[in-house]
């Protein structure tokens, strides 16, 4: 199926789908009425589908609060579910309008591939989960060790250069479904499972038979920023999905919340107020409505809100806020000024 | 000849034009239909080359030579993720070839077994044959790949607890380790002695045949070949004195470190393909022999052959015509099937096609090398087929 979809994207590219493909973002996601955001195929707390078939996570809450900005309705946003390997392709051939999809962020992405980054969502390291039986308490133990790993992230080459870098071998097992990974490592075929270690928690969590029976290793072999992507030559929607983020972290940072929004439009902070659109301009210079940072906050929450109810404190993840806390908390987190 | 003598007259009665002559229309629509051809594609070349440069996508080959930087678990020859993208390729390809090769022989000798049991006058093992070959035709390969390796994951233990099957080979989930010799200088005059045997087997064989077709006298040409093939390397190996020190596997660590491993994803890859083509061939080979007739088998017993020199002699020759062209495209499926292998895990040509094309975006490119390398084998493959079809021929007189 995904060499047929891979084929059907080249194809797509080949044959010039020309309006699709270079016409602003933001005319054809207003004409369809929703914006189609490309998420992963099932990573709890960042995107994963509960019978219903309702998306939650950090992700598709991203995607929801950029729907609420452009389209006034946090419900307007149709996620596509994309592996590792299919996100590119589906973003290049405009398949889908943004990928919201724990994606690093790394100079060949932006430059080869002809993409822009929006702002980070969710900075994360890569690291490595073991069962606990095996006794193993550090990463610089596992030379020898069959390692499960997903093909083409940035993982897989992280992995082969930290073993280079310590001298180590060892063989690595690449499926592509992330479900597959995750059944391999459990059924013991890999001694160690990596991933971003966000992603490494989820698993532990959602898909071990038993989450005790597994350690998450104290390294971090690389800096994983994770952030929205859309295609590049398209600054008017580049605009939008950076600033929406920054319009998240802002309003955490301003104690803005999906609660107290409506009060806040009297706010006497002039921020605020132009964040708001109780001050008008700041909506008409991203050519959107006046209210859509007012949209997406009340209908989504400010970035903090955000990230409690999916991996923080209010989530089976439990994860800290560590250095995705606001810079003021001595964390990365850090919107440029809306004015 | 009298048409001819009636066309001539015809033509040179009637002059057509010359953009109603034959030679010119035939050619005229064969160039203009490699002209169409040629500019849509050329289009879609240039439309995709366009579109890609507005959208900052980087273009061309250049990338085969720059590091890969991943690492992939079975490597014929030596690589790490310092090599180029290129030489990744290489790896694949090599893991493709080789599992379609041994996938081939295997299927080969197992199907032409499945067949020939088949037609087995015993009704069980014909309605078991039945039923494996109807069983694997109708169920989807990816589906049999998946629960084989599942069987060889779940049904195995962890390493430490890993099952020794016989002295210094382990099963476990990573696969089977068994110890393999260490090379040697003397070795190398086993191997030759080894050569020598087989080459002296062969033509040992042609000089029985050609003996027993001009006085009818028969030899034992099986007792010859064995003992030329085992015995003369063992005389050779305890001449030179060389020792036999194995390789052996020992658990280090995770792992088995030593001797050489076989792993599931290998194993699943081989034994899904090879059971589910044979399948196939069987059916070829059933209806290769049938097509052979009765009277055939008749007079063979008439004559006094035996069954299995009925078959061996009489039948298979025969029914060999029929088979080759169909075996030809079951070797085709086998060999393209195993791109499979990107399902459960096993470093074959798509699954390094795929990694890379995600880590450079280059998808176009690494489309284009996936289908040129596919084409090449299955071309060649398609040339040896026919050569060895040419040679099997009846060569009529």
């Amino acid at each position: 199926m995904r060499s047929i979809n891979l084929l059907g994207v080249t194809l797509a590219i080949a044959l010039g789908a020309t309006p699709v493909l270079a016409g602003p973002t933001l005319d054809k996601v207003k004409a369809a009425g929703v914006i189609t955001c490309g998420v992963s195929t099932g990573l709890a707390g960042f995107s994963m589908a509960d019978q219903q078939g309702n998306y939650t996570g950090l992700d598709v809450d991203t995607c929801r609060a950029i729907a609420a900005a452009v389209l006034g309705d946090a419900k307007k946003a149709k996620f596509v579910p994309t592996s590792a390997q299919q996100r590119f392709t589906a973003l290049q051939s405009g398949e889908i309008d943004i990928l919201t999809r724990n994606t690093t962020e790394t100079l060949a992405r932006e430059a080869d591939l002809g993409f822009n980054f929006a702002p980070v969502t969710y900075y994360d390291g890569q690291g490595f989960m073991v069962a606990k039986k095996l006794g193993v308490k550090s990463a610089k133990e596992l030379g020898g060790a069959t390692v499960c790993v997903q093909p083409g992230t940035t993982t897989e080459l992280n992995l082969a250069d930290y073993f280079r870098t310590n001298k180590m071998e060892f063989k690595p097992l690449v499926i592509e479904k992330l479900d597959e990974v995750e059944n391999a490592f459990f059924s013991g075929r890999c001694d160690a499972y990596t991933t971003d270690r966000s992603g490494l928690a989820a698993t532990r969590v959602s898909k071990a038979p038993n989450p005790d029976d597994y350690v998450i290793l104290p390294e971090v072999i690389s800096k994983e920023p994770l952030a929205p992507v859309v295609r590049t030559g398209d600054d008017e929607w580049l605009h939008i999905a950076k600033w929406v983020v920054y319009a998240l972290i802002d309003a955490e940072e301003k104690g803005v919340t999906s609660k107290n929004v409506d009060q806040m439009l009297t706010s006497d902070d002039p921020e605020v107020k132009r964040m708001l659109g109780a001050t008008p301009g700041m909506g008409k210079s991203l050519h959107l409505d006046e209210k859509w940072a007012y949209n997406a906050i009340k209908q989504v929450g400010n970035y903090g809100e955000i990230f409690d109810r999916n991996v923080g404190k209010g989530s089976p993840l439990k994860l800290d806020r560590g250095i995705n806390a606001l810079w003021s908390n001595e964390g990365l987190m850090y919107a440029m000024p809306i004015r | 000849m009298t048409g001819d003598t009636r066309r001539s007259i015809h033509a040179a009665a009637i002059q057509p034009s010359w953009w109603r002559e034959e030679r010119f229309r035939s050619w005229a629509f064969q160039v203009g239909a490699i002209a169409a051809t040629a500019i849509v594609i050329g289009s879609f070349w240039h439309n995709a080359l366009v579109n890609m440069e507005r959208q900052g996508i980087a273009t061309g080959f250049g990338f085969l030579s720059r590091e890969a930087g991943f690492e992939i678990s079975l490597a014929l020859i030596p690589y790490s993720p310092a090599d180029t993208y290129g030489r990744a390729l290489l790896i694949g390809l090599l893991n493709t070839l080789l599992v379609s090769a041994i996938g081939c022989v295997l299927t080969t000798i197992f199907g032409v077994l499945l067949g020939i049991a088949r037609l087995s006058s015993n009704w069980l093992l014909r309605k078991v044959t039945l039923w494996y070959v109807e069983i694997f035709r109708n169920t989807p390969l990816l589906l049999q790949l998946v629960v084989w390796w599942d069987l060889l994951r779940y049904g195995a233990p962890g390493p430490r607890q890993a099952l020794q099957v016989l002295p210094n080979v382990f099963a476990s989930n990573r696969g089977v380790t068994f110890p393999v010799p260490n090379w040697h200088e003397a070795d190398l005059w086993v191997a030759s002695a080894l050569i020598v045997g087989i080459l002296a087997t062969i033509w040992a064989a042609r000089w029985a045949k050609h003996r027993q077709e001009r006085t009818g006298r028969q030899f034992h040409t099986i007792w010859v070949g064995l003992g030329l093939i085992f015995l003369l390397p063992l005389v050779v190996f305890l001449a030179t004195g060389a020792s036999l020190d194995l390789d052996k596997p020992a658990l280090a660590g995770f792992n088995f470190k030593g001797g050489a491993t076989i792993s599931p994803e290998f194993a699943a890859l081989l034994f899904g393909l090879v059971a589910n083509t044979s399948a196939f061939v069987a059916e070829i080979v059933r209806s290769g022999i049938q097509a052979v007739s009765w009277g055939q088998t008749e007079a063979a017993s008439a004559l006094g052959l035996r069954r299995g020199q009925t078959l061996r002699l009489v039948v298979l020759p025969q029914a060999i015509r029929v088979i080759i062209p169909p075996m030809t495209s079951e070797y085709l499926s086998l060999t393209k099937n195993s791109s499979l292998a990107v399902g459960i895990g096993f470093a074959d040509f798509v699954s390094v096609a795929n990694t890379e094309m995600n880590q450079t975006g280059q998808a176009i490119e690494v489309i284009a090398i996936l289908m040129a390398v596919y084409l090449t084998i299955s071309l060649l493959i398609s040339a040896a087929m026919n050569v060895y079809n040419r040679y099997m021929a009846l060569v009529e007189r």
